[in-house]
C-alpha cells in the first residue's frame, strides 16, 4: 500500500523562500536549494514549491528556482503559483517539477485541468483547492491567495476537478493556514468523500497530533510549512513519533548499499 | 575522471528533467535523442517513461528503435528501464489493446483493481529477493496504474504489494528494469542507479 507522506511546502517569492500566516506578513526563512537539500536529508517524501510572488517580475525566477533546486534534489518536486496557460506549465516540468499545481488557473479555465493531463498524465496533474468555512460543513472556494471568493462551492469542485483529470488534490483550509492550529478535520473528512483522488492535507499542522488527525480524517498526505521552517520538528522526528502510533511511513534507514 | 555518456530514449512526452538531473549527480552526462546505432552500441542507454503504453511502442517504432533497443536488451548490454520502460519490457498491455512491447519477459502488464485508489502515488516498501545481486530492500516512489504480476524466471526480481504482489524492480547482469522511480526514490534510488552506472550489477555486489 501506498505509504502516508509528510511534505514540507516552501513558499517562494523572489526566489528567496518565505513563510507566512494567511498568506500575508511574510518573512524570509532561507534559500530554496538549501532548504530542499535539508529536507531530502531529513526524510522529506516529497516537495511542494510555491511561488507567492506578487508581481510577474517577482515570478521571473521561478524556472531558475525550480532548475536548481531540481539539480539537488531526489525527490518528487511539485511546484505551484502563477501557472495561467499550458506553457507555464511545460516549462516547470522542463525545468524539474515532477507535478505542476494548478489553483486560480483551474477555476478560470477549468479545461486547463485537462489540458495538462492529456498531455502529461494525471500523474503530474494538482489542482490546489483554498476553501474556506461559511457555515459549519460548507465551504467556498478562495483564490487569487484570498482575494476572490468565486461562489463556488469547494465540494461540487473537487468533483468537477476530478472528473476533468486531475491526479491529486492540495487542500489548503484557509481559516487554519499559519494559524498552527490543526487541519480542519471536517473538512478533510468531507472532501475524503467526495473524491477518489489524493488529498495532501494543508493550513494549521503544529504536532505529530494534527498529522495523525488529518490522515485519520481521510488525508492521503500531510503538508506543513512552519512547523519545519522554524526547526521545531525534523520529518524523520514526526514520523517516530506518528510510526509509534501506527501509521506506515517511509522510515530513515536502507539509503546505503 | 571522463563523464559517462548516457543515452536517454525518449517515448515522447515523458518528463525527463528529474532523470537528467539524477544521473548528473552520479557524474554522468545524459545524451538525448539517440540514433539507432547508438541505441544498439552506446555503453549506456535509459529507458523512461510516462505516458500510455501504446504510445510509447508506436513512438519507438517510428524513430526506429524498437528493434535496436530489442536487440541490445537481449545482448546484456547496459540498459535501464523506468516505470513504463520495465512494462515495455513484456508481450503487452491491458493499457493499449493491440499492441506488442519488447517481449523481454514473458507476461501481460495489467491495471490495478479492486479497492485500491489508482494510480498509485506515492511511496512503498521494496522487497529484494534473498542474496540479490541487484537491490536491496527499501523504499520507493511510484507513479502508476499498471503493473507485471506474473515473476519473470531466470531474473532478479524485487517485489512491492499493492492489491497483491507485483514486480516493483526486475535485472538480469546489466539489464535493470523498475516500476519505481529511482530518480525520486531520494539516496536509496540513486544509490541503485549508481551501481548499474559504475558496473556494480554484475559484480559480487550481493546483499549481506
Amino acid at each position: 500500500m501506498a505509504l502516508c507522506r509528510i511534505i514540507p511546502c516552501l513558499d517562494v517569492d523572489d526566489g528567496r523562500v518565505v513563510k507566512g500566516v494567511k498568506f500575508s506578513n511574510l518573512r524570509d526563512a532561507g534559500s530554496a536549494v538549501e532548504l530542499a537539500q535539508r529536507y531530502e536529508e531529513d526524510g522529506a517524501d516529497e516537495l511542494v514549491m510555491l511561488d507567492v510572488s506578487a508581481t510577474p517580475q517577482g515570478r521571473s525566477h521561478q524556472v531558475d528556482v525550480v532548475k536548481a533546486v531540481r539539480e539537488v534534489l531526489s525527490i518528487p518536486l511539485t511546484v505551484g503559483g502563477g501557472i495561467r496557460k499550458l506553457e507555464d506549465a511545460m516549462r516547470l516540468l522542463d525545468s524539474g517539477a515532477d507535478k505542476v499545481s494548478l489553483n486560480t488557473a483551474a477555476v478560470r479555465t477549468p479545461g486547463l485541468i485537462t489540458e495538462l493531463a492529456n498531455r502529461f498524465g494525471c500523474q503530474c496533474t494538482v489542482v490546489a483547492i483554498d476553501a474556506a468555512e461559511t457555515v459549519p460543513g460548507e465551504w467556498e472556494v478562495v483564490i487569487s491567495s484570498g482575494k476572490e471568493r468565486p461562489g463556488l462551492d469547494a465540494i461540487e469542485w473537487v468533483k468537477r476537478v476530478e472528473a476533468l483529470g486531475a491526479g491529486e488534490i492540495l487542500l489548503t483550509s484557509w481559516d487554519r493556514d499559519g494559524t498552527r492550529s490543526g487541519y480542519d478535520l471536517s473538512l478533510l473528512q468531507a472532501f475524503s468523500k467526495a473524491t477518489q483522488l489524493p488529498v495532501i492535507a494543508s493550513g494549521g499542522a503544529d504536532t505529530p497530533g494534527h498529522m495523525l488527525e488529518a490522515i485519520e480524517a481521510g488525508a492521503d498526505a500531510v503538508l506543513a510549512a512552519s512547523i519545519f521552517h522554524d526547526g521545531d520538528w525534523t520529518v524523520w522526528g514526526l514520523k517516530d513519533v506518528l510510526h509509534e502510533q501506527g501509521l506506515p511511513l517511509r522510515r530513515k534507514g536502507g539509503d546505503e548499499c | 575522471m571522463t563523464q559517462k555518456d548516457v543515452h536517454i530514449v525518449s517515448t515522447g512526452t515523458a518528463n525527463i528533467a528529474s532523470v537528467m538531473a539524477s544521473l548528473r549527480r552520479l557524474h554522468a552526462q545524459p545524451q538525448l535523442e539517440p540514433t539507432p546505432a547508438q541505441v544498439l552500441d552506446a555503453d549506456y542507454v535509459v529507458l523512461p517513461g510516462v505516458g500510455a503504453f501504446g504510445a510509447a511502442v508506436e513512438m519507438l517504432k517510428k524513430q526506429q528503435l524498437f528493434a535496436p533497443l530489442r536487440e541490445r536488451i537481449l545482448a546484456g548490454k547496459p540498459t535501464f528501464a523506468i516505470c513504463l520502460g520495465l512494462q515495455l519490457f513484456c508481450e503487452a498491455s491491458e493499457e493499449s489493446d493491440g499492441f506488442e512491447g519488447l517481449g523481454i519477459v514473458p507476461g501481460v502488464v495489467k491495471r490495478f483493481t479492486g479497492d485500491l485508489r489508482i494510480p498509485q502515488f506515492g511511496w512503498s516498501g521494496v522487497k529484494a529477493a534473498e542474496k540479490s545481486h541487484h537491490f536491496r530492500d527499501g523504499y520507493a516512489y511510484y507513479a502508476n496504474s499498471y503493473c507485471l504480476r506474473d515473476i519473470p524466471e531466470g531474473w532478479d526480481v524485487a517485489v512491492s504489494e499493492y492489491g497483491g504482489e507485483y514486480v516493483a524492480a526486475m535485472a538480469k547482469g546489466d539489464v535493470v528494469a523498475c516500476q519505481f522511480h529511482p530518480e525520486l526514490s531520494g539516496k536509496w534510488g540513486q544509490s541503485l542507479m549508481s551501481r548499474w552506472l559504475s558496473g556494480q550489477m554484475t559484480d559480487d555486489g550481493r546483499k549481506s
